[in-house]
């Protein structure tokens, strides 16, 4: 497993994205963060943490595999998600001004080293 | 949910639909029960609140024995349900919240609206009328209306 501070601050660095948070999914608990002043890591991980928890279960019931990954779309932004094994969940903020796509890719890297 | 003071009434109601909590306890440092949500016998709720005060209690003495500020909170890990046991200040003094949860909830979800609801608990408290004096004559009397109150009955 690749140094987790290193990791997001590496895709923390991703043009648009305000942060980005490694949280421990059962407990909904910060592990590590790269967030900028302003972001509450704490309520960030235990809201995602929940939201990534509950669509796993949604989608199993539905007989279908845990997803890959989570892009929930706000007015202002996007909150993305990537499970990170069976334990953590890898959680960054966009703005509206990020490149979605590009973010993907760099959170499903870096869960990969993380994981 | 049941409580005591009327206005602890609405944000309990909140932290309780926001945290999914099974249980939840409030209740003053001495262990005299506020408010409670999820336990259906008087017996149980005063054992727990009992427990949870002398749990706290426990904990601040450990905390002076090294000299440490008084623990925030305290979050029992089980297989299946959890407990949050956390003291926090109020504008009619030192109370203590005692939460049971389970995989419906997490330990990052108890925190997060708990910190709120004792910020909201804060906002709403009226101001303090002068506290009766508390006679040992009324204590059963005190008790039952507080039972009555907690368990409509």
């Amino acid at each position: 497993m690749s140094d987790p501070r290193e990791v997001l601050d590496r895709l923390s660095s991703v043009r648009g994205l305000r942060g980005s948070a490694l949280v421990s999914a059962a407990d909904g608990l910060v592990v590590a963060d790269s967030l900028m002043t302003g972001v509450d890591g704490r309520a960030l991980a235990a809201l995602a943490a929940s939201l990534a928890i509950r669509l796993r279960r949604t989608v199993e019931a539905a007989g279908r595999r845990p997803p890959a990954f989570l892009q929930l779309q706000a007015a202002g932004g996007a909150v993305l998600a990537a499970p990170c094994g069976p334990d953590l969940v890898l959680v960054a903020i966009a703005t509206t001004e990020a490149n979605v796509g590009l973010a993907r890719l760099e959170m499903l890297e870096a869960a990969r080293r993380l994981g | 949910m049941r409580s005591v003071e009327p206005w602890v009434a609405a944000p309990l109601e909140t932290f309780l639909a926001e945290s999914s909590a099974r249980l939840t306890l409030l209740m003053t440092a001495s262990g005299q029960v506020i408010a409670q949500h999820g336990f259906t016998r008087s017996l149980d709720v005063m054992t727990a609140a009992a427990l949870g005060a002398g749990i706290v209690a426990s904990t601040e003495a450990l905390a002076q024995m090294i000299d440490a500020p008084r623990f925030v909170s305290l979050v029992h890990q089980g297989a299946r349900q959890h407990v949050f046991l956390s003291g926090f200040e109020t504008p009619r003094g030192r109370w203590i919240g005692l939460v049971v949860f389970d995989g419906e909830s997490t330990t990052g979800l108890v925190q997060l609206f708990f910190d709120r609801l004792v910020q909201e608990l804060a906002a709403a408290a009226p101001p303090a009328a002068p506290a009766p004096r508390a006679l040992p004559q009324d204590f059963e009397k005190d008790l039952d209306q507080s039972l009555r109150a907690l368990f409509g009955r």
